[in-house]
C-alpha cells in the first residue's frame, strides 16, 4: 500500500539558502504528524509546498497517489490554517467559514447545513453573525479551523496553530484539536517550534534542522531514544556526559570519563570509542546519603528552582561535571537539599542514552 | 519660585495634550474657517464699486446695527441657471473622468509599489511624490511642450515617418485628461498604497487555498479591503478637480467652460464678488453634503458593527 502522502527528495532553494534539502517523508492517512524545528529550519516552506504556494525545485510530492506538481492550490485536496489565522476582516464568521463552500458552488441549502455543522464542531453556535474583530483569540482560532475544514480536505495543514494563544488556552485547545482530528479522521500536518506542543499533539514527529529531517519517530521514542545530541537537546532538558568506552559486556557498557558511568544497550559501541551520554533530569535521583547504587556521583547543589510540581536542581560533581535534574514534590518525601549542600545523585543504566556525536 | 515652577509643570503635564491639539486647531480656525465664513458672508451681500467691491453684510453705523443680507445672488443663479448648468456639468464630467482615469492608472501602480521589496518601495514612493516638488504650472508647460503640433511627440513621429502632418493633441479632451492625470495621480496612489501595504499576503493565499480564482480573490478580498483607499483617493482627486481652473485653461480648448472659469470671470472680469461667492458656496454644498452624508452612514455602520451583530444566525 502506498502511503497517503509521499514526499520524495524535495529540495527548495532561496538564493544561496537551501530551505528544504533533499527531504523524503511518508505520512499515513489519518495521522496527526508534527513538523518540529526552530524558525528558519524549512518547516514552513515544506508546508507551503504541500499547500501549493511554493514551487518545488526538485523532487516530488504525491498526495493520495496523485503527483501534485501541476496542481494549483485551489485544486488540491488540501487546506491550510494560517499562523495568524488570515481571517477575512470584512466578512462575518459565517461568511468566512462558508467562503470555500461558495467558491465550490455548492447549493445554498447544503452550505447552510454544513455551516451549522461546522459552527457546532468548533463550538461557535450562534456566533455566525460576528465579525472577526469582535472575537477573542481562541474564538478566532476556531473560526480559522472551521474555515479550513469546510471543504472537507483530505489533508489539513496547520501552521503554528496555537502560537497566538496564551498558555492556559493553549493547553485546552491542544486537546480539542486532537479530539476534532480523531473525530474527522482527516490527516493533519502541524508545523510548530514548540516541542511541548508537538509532543502532546502528534502521533509522530519529524524534527527538522537546516532543511533536513533529523529524526522521525513517536514522541516517546524521540524523547527516550534521541538519535543524536541535537534531538536530545532540542526535545526537553538533558545533561550530557562524555567519556571513552572502557569495557563492553553483553547488555551493558562501562564508560570512563570525569565520572565512570555504566550504561545499558551498548548499541554497536566498541572499547576505545568516544561517546556522549544523555540523561534526562527526571531520571536522576538525588539524596543526602550514598546508597551504594550504580552510577552514584557525589555532588554539590549549585542552584535550585521551585516550580510547583517539582524542584529543578543544577548540581556540580567531580571535575566540574554539571547535571540538571528534577525532583517531584511528593508528600512525605525526605527534605530536599538546599543551596551549597552536598549529596549524591544516581541514575539507572537503562536511562543513559549513548550518542556518537 | 520653585512652587510656581512645579505648578507650571503640573499644568503643562495636565493640559499639554490639549495644547498640542489646540494650536493646529487654532491655525485651521484662523486660516481655513475664517476665509470660508468670509466667502459665505460675501455671498449674501450686494456688489458695489469700491474696495472691497461689495457692501459689508452687517455692521454698526450712527443708526445702530444694519445688515445688507439678501438672497439676490442665489436668486440670480437660479434665474440664469442655464448659463451655469453647462459649466457645472462640464466640471463634474471632467472631475468624474479624471478620477476614473487616475484610479485606473493608480490602482496597479500602488499594488506594484506595495508588493515590491522594502528598498525598492522607498524609491518608488519618492518617485511618485517627486513631481509634487516642482511647480505644477511648470509641469503643465512641459506637457504643452510635449503635445504641441511642433512639440516633441509630433516632431519625433514625423521624423520617424509614422505621420506626415502633426497630430492635434493640444486643446483636446486628451490634453486636458493628460494634464489632470499628471497633476492628480499621486493623490490617488498614496491612499491606495496605504491600504494595500496593510493587506496581508496570507489573506490572498487563504482565498486561493479555499478555491478562489485570481479574479475571485480580487473581487472578494482585494477589492473590498482596498475600498477605503479607493474612496479616499477618489475624493482627494474629485474635489479639487471640480474646481480645477488652470489645467482646462492652459490645455483645453475655448469651447468647454468649466466652473473654475466662470468663477474667475465673475471675480476678475465682472468684479461681482457676491455672485462669485454664491457660486463657490453652491459648489461647496454640492460636493460636501454627499460626503458628509456618506461619512455619517459609515459611522452608523461601524456603530452597528460594534453594538449589534453579537449573535444571531447568518
Amino acid at each position: 500500500m502506498t502511503p497517503f502522502i509521499r514526499i520524495r527528495n524535495v529540495t527548495r532553494r532561496f538564493g544561496d539558502v537551501l530551505a528544504v534539502d533533499d527531504l523524503s517523508l511518508d505520512i499515513d492517512r489519518g495521522e496527526l504528524f508534527c513538523l518540529l524545528g526552530a524558525s528558519g529550519c524549512g518547516k514552513t516552506t515544506l508546508l507551503r509546498m504541500l499547500a501549493g504556494f511554493e514551487r518545488v525545485d526538485s523532487g516530488s510530492i504525491e498526495i493520495d497517489g496523485i503527483d501534485m506538481a501541476a496542481v494549483p492550490p485551489a485544486a488540491r485536496p488540501v487546506n491550510i490554517m494560517f499562523q495568524n489565522y488570515a481571517l477575512f476582516p470584512h466578512m462575518s464568521v459565517a461568511d468566512n467559514i462558508a467562503y470555500g463552500l461558495r467558491r465550490a458552488g455548492l447549493p445554498k441549502p447544503e452550505i447552510v447545513a454544513r455551516l451549522e455543522e461546522l459552527l457546532r464542531l468548533v463550538r461557535l453556535d450562534g456566533m455566525g453573525g460576528r465579525k472577526p474583530h469582535q472575537l477573542s483569540g481562541g474564538q478566532r482560532q476556531r473560526v480559522a479551523l472551521a474555515r479550513a475544514l469546510a471543504r472537507r480536505p483530505k489533508l489539513l495543514l496547520l501552521d503554528e496553530p496555537l502560537a497566538a494563544l496564551d498558555k492556559k488556552l493553549r493547553e485546552d485547545t491542544q486537546f480539542e484539536l486532537v479530539d476534532i482530528q480523531e473525530r474527522l479522521e482527516t490527516t493533519f500536518i502541524v508545523v510548530t517550534h514548540d516541542q511541548e506542543e508537538a509532543m502532546t499533539l502528534a502521533s509522530r514527529i519529524g524534527v527538522m534542522d537546516a532543511g533536513r529531517l533529523v529524526q522521525v519517530d513517536t514522541p516517546r521514542t524521540l524523547y527516550d531514544r534521541p538519535c543524536n545530541s541535537f534531538i536530545a537537546d532540542f526535545l526537553g532538558t538533558v545533561s550530557f556526559l562524555e567519556g571513552v568506552v572502557a569495557s563492553v559486556n553483553d547488555g551493558s557498557i562501562m564508560v570512563d570519563g570525569p565520572v565512570p558511568v555504566t550504561a545499558a544497550n551498548p548499541g554497536g559501541f566498541a572499547v576505545g570509542d568516544v561517546v556522549r551520554m544523555a540523561v534526562r533530569p527526571e531520571k536522576i535521583a538525588l539524596g543526602p546519603e550514598a546508597r551504594g547504587a550504580i552510577n552514584e556521583i557525589p555532588v554539590t547543589v549549585e542552584d535550585l528552582a521551585f516550580t510547583g510540581v517539582a524542584t529543578n536542581y543544577r548540581v556540580i560533581g567531580p571535575e566540574g561535571v554539571r547535571l540538571k535534574l528534577t525532583q517531584p514534590n511528593r508528600r512525605g518525601e525526605a527534605a530536599s537539599l538546599e543551596w551549597e549542600q552536598q549529596g549524591f545523585v544516581s541514575f539507572d543504566p537503562a536511562d543513559v542514552v549513548l550518542l556518537r556525536d | 519660585m520653585a512652587a510656581s515652577m512645579m505648578a507650571g509643570r503640573r499644568w503643562i503635564s495636565r493640559h499639554g495634550r490639549r495644547l498640542v491639539v489646540a494650536l493646529p486647531l487654532l491655525w485651521l480656525l484662523i486660516f481655513f474657517l475664517m476665509p470660508l465664513v468670509e466667502v459665505a458672508q460675501t455671498s449674501f451681500t450686494t456688489a458695489r464699486r469700491g474696495i472691497p467691491p461689495f457692501a459689508p453684510l452687517w455692521g454698526f453705523d450712527k443708526d445702530g446695527f444694519f445688515t445688507n443680507f439678501n438672497l439676490k445672488n442665489y436668486g440670480l443663479l437660479l434665474d440664469y441657471w442655464q448659463d451655469y448648468i453647462g459649466p457645472a456639468g462640464n466640471s463634474l464630467r471632467l472631475a468624474f473622468f479624471s478620477t476614473l482615469i487616475c484610479l485606473l492608472f493608480a490602482y496597479p501602480m500602488a499594488w506594484w509599489i506595495a508588493r515590491s521589496n522594502p528598498r525598492q518601495r522607498a524609491i518608488l514612493l519618492v518617485l511618485v511624490m517627486l513631481p509634487f516638488w516642482t511647480s505644477s504650472l511648470l509641469r503643465i508647460y512641459a506637457l504643452i511642450g510635449l503635445l504641441n503640433p511642433n512639440g516633441f511627440i509630433n516632431s519625433m513621429l514625423i521624423f520617424l515617418g509614422v505621420i506626415d502632418t502633426p497630430l492635434r493633441m493640444m486643446q483636446t479632451d486628451f490634453s486636458i485628461y493628460m494634464g489632470m492625470l499628471l497633476t492628480y495621480l499621486p493623490l490617488m496612489i498614496l491612499p491606495l498604497y496605504a491600504v494595500m501595504i496593510r493587506l496581508e499576503d496570507d489573506l490572498l493565499d487563504a482565498a486561493a487555498d479555499l478555491g478562489a480564482s485570481r479574479a475571485g480573490v480580487f473581487m472578494t478580498v482585494v477589492l473590498p479591503l482596498t475600498l477605503p483607499g479607493i474612496v479616499a483617493g477618489s475624493l482627494l482627486v474629485f474635489i479639487p478637480a471640480v474646481g480645477e481652473f488652470v489645467i482646462p485653461a492652459l490645455l483645453g480648448g475655448p469651447e468647454q467652460i468649466m466652473v473654475g472659469k466662470v468663477l474667475w470671470t465673475e471675480f476678475f472680469r465682472n468684479r461681482d464678488w457676491p455672485v462669485a461667492s454664491a457660486i463657490a458656496m453652491l459648489l461647496l454644498a454640492l460636493l460636501a453634503l454627499p460626503i458628509i452624508y456618506a461619512r455619517y452612514q459609515d459611522g452608523r455602520e461601524a456603530a452597528i458593527d460594534r453594538v449589534g451583530g453579537q449573535g444571531g444566525a447568518p
